[in-house]
C-alpha cells in the first residue's frame, strides 16, 4: 500500500463513489471497475477527464494516478483535453466513405463551425473523426453526444447540429 | 435458393413488435431450451456434446468449432478455480454490424445463450464486453438481464434448480483492439487493451488467470436453438464443414444494405443480388470484401464464390464475420485500401514493432499512390510489407488484418495501382482523392 492512502486524495462526488462501490462488486477485483468507471466520470463531470479527476480515480482504485492515466490514454473515446458541450463524431471508414462520408464530414464542419478534431469558437461543439462505429448498414452516419443517427444527408446534418442548443 | 425460401431461425423473432421484452420473448419459445435442460436435468456433457455434433463455428471472425473450444475447460472437479464466460460483443470490424441486430432486437436470445453456455461450462458468472459506442444495444441487453432477474431466469437457483449464474454488463471505451480475445481480458480488468501471447490459451488462463471462454455473440445466440431443435436440424442448414445460418451485414454500394440471414455456402452473387437488390444505381461492380476489413479485396470475377470458410480460405480470404462491403465501378480501391491501412494504423497496439511501424508505413505509402507521388516500386514494397508484418510475426493477429487486403490489392488491383503510378494522380473520375486524414509522421521515412 503507498502511502497516500484513499482518504486524502479522493474527492469523487458522494453519488460516484457509492456506484463505483457498487460497480466494483461485479468483478473478484476492483481494478476491473476501473473503464465503467471513467465512463461515468466523463459522463458527470464535464464531459472530460481532467488531471484532477484521474487523480480522484486513482484515490479510488488505489492506483498511482500514471497508471489510470496510462488507461484512459489508450481508449479512444476518453477525453482528456476539454471539449465542446456537444460531442459529433463522424464515421470516417470504408462502408461509411463509399456512401459520401466526406460530404457529411464537410457538412458538419460548416455546421458546427469546427475542424474536424477541433472545437468551435463559441464552444458549443467538438467534431472528431471516428473510425466504424457499426452503422455500416445504414452508411453514411454521425453520432450527437453518443445518439446515433444513421443513413442521412448533407442536409440532414444542419437540421440534427441544428436541433442544439 | 432465395432469401424467402431457406429456412431462418435467427431472425425470426426480431421481426415481432417489441421482440427485446421478456413477454414476446417468451411467447415465441424463448427460455425452452434451457428450461428443458434444467427440469430433464440434461448433463454439462450432454449439451457440449450436442454442440460438438451440431458442428457449429464461431461467429467471430476466426470460425473455430464452439463444442471443441468449451470442451477445453479443465475438468471443474479437478480444478476448482473460478471460472468465466466472456461474451465479445466489441463488434467493431469495419462493415460489421449484425451483433448490434441481435442486441438490440433480441437481447434475451443471447441470454439464454449465455446461461447455456455457462451450465455446459459449470461457469457461474459471464461478462458481455459490449464496444463503448453501442450505447443503445448495451441498454436493450442491460434492460432484458434485470427482466430475466425478476424471472428467476438468472441469479441464484435458476426456476428452481441448482443452477446459479450471473451476467453482468461491461462497456468499452473504443479500441479495436479489444475485439481480439486477450486484449478484451486485458481491458476487461481494467488495463490497457494490450494483446497477451498465446500460449497460455484462456481455458486454462484467462481472466483474472482462470479458466476462461471467449465467444461471439452470434455463436451464442445459435446454441439455444441447437438445443432446441437437434443438431440434425442444425446440419439441414449450411454446408458439411459450415453448418447452420449466418447473418451477413453487407454495406458499401448496393441498392439495399442490411443484416440479411442466409445459409452458409450461398453464393457472395446471391446475397448481393438477391438480399441486398445488386450493385447500386445499375453500375458494373468493381471489387468486394467477403467478410469484413481484415479478409482483403476480392475481384468482380469472384463474386460467385460461396460463403463459407473452405471456399473463402481457398480464394487467399476468409469468412471472417461476414460483413460483405461492396464497391462499384466508380470507387477507388487504393483509396479504400488507404482508409483501411489508417483504420489499423490507429487501432495497433504498439507492443509489435511489424505491427506499429508497418501499419504506419502503409499507410504512407498508399497515401502518396493515391496522392499521385507514387513510384512504381511502391508496389512491391507494398508486398514485401506485408509480408514483414505476418503471419505469425506478432502477438495477435492485428498485423494480419493489415496484411491480408494489403496483398489481395497488388494482386488483384495491380493495374490500377500502376495507373496512378503512371498517370501521377488518382485515375478515378469519382474518387474524393487521398483519405482526409494525413499520415502521421512515422518514425522512420519508407524510402522505396
Amino acid at each position: 500500500m503507498h502511502e497516500v492512502t484513499h482518504e486524502t486524495r479522493n474527492n469523487l462526488p458522494p453519488t460516484l463513489v457509492a456506484e463505483f462501490t457498487e460497480l466494483c462488486t461485479h468483478y473478484p477485483e476492483r481494478r476491473a471497475a476501473l473503464i465503467p468507471a471513467l465512463h461515468r466520470c466523463q459522463e458527470e463531470l464535464g464531459g472530460w477527464l481532467s488531471p484532477e479527476t484521474l487523480e480522484a480515480v486513482a484515490g479510488f482504485f488505489e492506483l498511482e494516478p500514471v497508471e489510470v492515466f496510462g488507461v484512459a490514454s489508450f481508449y479512444p473515446m476518453f477525453h482528456l483535453r476539454p471539449r465542446g458541450k456537444h460531442l459529433v463524431s463522424v464515421c470516417h471508414n470504408i462502408s461509411c466513405d463509399l456512401r459520401g462520408a466526406q460530404d457529411i464530414l464537410d457538412e458538419a464542419c460548416k455546421a458546427s463551425g469546427c475542424t474536424p478534431g477541433g472545437t468551435s469558437d463559441d464552444g458549443r461543439f467538438t467534431l472528431v473523426r471516428v473510425e466504424c462505429q457499426g452503422a455500416c448498414t445504414s452508411a453514411p452516419m454521425l453520432a450527437l453526444d453518443g445518439v446515433y443517427h444513421e443513413g442521412i444527408t448533407p442536409e440532414d446534418v444542419h437540421r440534427i447540429l441544428g436541433g442544439v442548443q | 435458393m432465395t432469401r424467402e425460401s431457406h429456412p431462418t431461425y435467427l431472425l425470426d423473432r426480431t421481426r415481432l413488435h417489441d421482440s427485446h421484452t421478456l413477454d414476446v420473448h417468451r411467447k415465441n419459445d424463448g427460455y425452452r431450451a434451457l428450461e428443458t435442460i434444467l427440469k430433464e436435468g440434461h448433463s454439462p456433457e450432454q449439451v457440449i456434446d450436442l454442440i460438438k455434433n451440431s458442428g457449429l463455428r464461431g461467429r467471430g471472425g476466426a470460425g473455430f468449432p464452439t463444442g471443441l473450444k468449451w470442451s477445453f475447460m479443465p475438468d471443474a472437479n479437478k480444478d476448482r478455480r473460478a471460472r468465466y464466460l466472456v461474451v465479445n460483443a466489441d463488434e467493431s470490424e469495419p462493415g460489421t454490424c449484425k451483433d448490434r441486430v441481435l442486441m438490440e432486437e433480441d437481447p434475451h436470445g443471447l441470454i439464454e445463450g449465455i446461461l447455456i453456455g455457462c451450465y455446459a461450462m459449470r461457469i457461474r458468472a459471464a461478462y458481455i464486453y459490449v464496444r463503448g459506442e453501442y450505447r443503445f444495444a448495451y441498454d436493450r441487453v442491460a434492460a432484458a438481464i434485470e427482466e430475466a432477474r425478476r424471472a428467476n431466469l438468472l441469479g441464484k437457483n435458476i426456476l428452481g434448480s441448482t443452477f446459479s449464474c450471473e451476467i453482468w454488463m461491461h462497456k468499452g471505451a473504443g479500441a479495436y483492439i479489444c475485439g481480439e480475445e486477450t486484449g478484451l481480458m486485458e481491458s476487461l480488468e481494467g488495463k490497457r487493451g494490450h494483446p497477451r501471447p498465446k500460449p497460455p490459451f484462456p481455458a486454462g488462463f484467462g481472466l483474472w488467470g482462470q479458466p476462461t471462454t471467449v465467444n461471439n455473440v452470434e455463436t451464442l445466440f445459435n446454441v439455444p436453438f441447437i438445443l432446441d431443435r437437434g443438431a440434425e436440424w442444425y446440419q439441414s442448414m449450411g454446408t458439411e464443414n459450415s453448418p447452420g445460418n449466418i447473418l451477413i451485414a453487407i454495406s458499401g454500394h448496393v441498392e439495399r444494405p442490411g443484416v440479411f440471414e442466409v445459409p452458409l455456402g450461398i453464393s457472395a452473387r446471391e446475397v448481393l443480388e438477391d438480399c441486398a437488390g445488386g450493385v447500386w444505381k445499375g453500375r458494373r461492380l468493381k471489387a468486394w470484401i467477403p467478410g469484413g476489413s481484415s479478409t482483403g479485396f476480392l475481384p468482380a470475377s469472384e463474386i460467385g464464390l460461396a460463403m463459407d470458410h473452405e471456399s473463402l480460405k481457398n480464394a487467399r480470404s476468409m469468412l471472417g464475420t461476414g460483413a460483405m462491403i461492396i464497391l462499384d465501378e466508380t470507387a477507388c480501391t487504393v483509396r479504400s485500401m488507404e482508409i483501411l491501412s489508417r483504420f489499423y494504423e490507429h487501432e495497433s497496439c504498439g507492443q509489435c514493432s511489424q505491427c506499429r511501424e508497418g501499419t504506419q508505413w502503409l499507410t504512407q505509402i498508399l497515401h502518396r499512390i493515391e496522392n499521385g507521388q507514387g513510384r512504381m516500386e511502391d508496389l512491391d514494397l507494398l508486398s514485401s510489407l506485408a509480408s514483414g508484418m505476418a503471419p505469425g510475426k506478432t502477438i495477435c493477429a492485428l498485423a494480419d488484418a493489415a496484411a491480408i487486403p494489403t496483398h489481395s490489392l497488388v494482386r488483384h488491383f495491380r493495374d490500377e495501382l500502376e495507373e496512378h503510378v503512371r498517370r501521377g494522380c488518382c485515375p478515378v473520375p469519382s474518387s474524393p482523392g487521398p483519405a482526409a486524414a494525413p499520415p502521421r509522421s512515422p518514425s522512420v521515412e519508407v524510402k522505396a
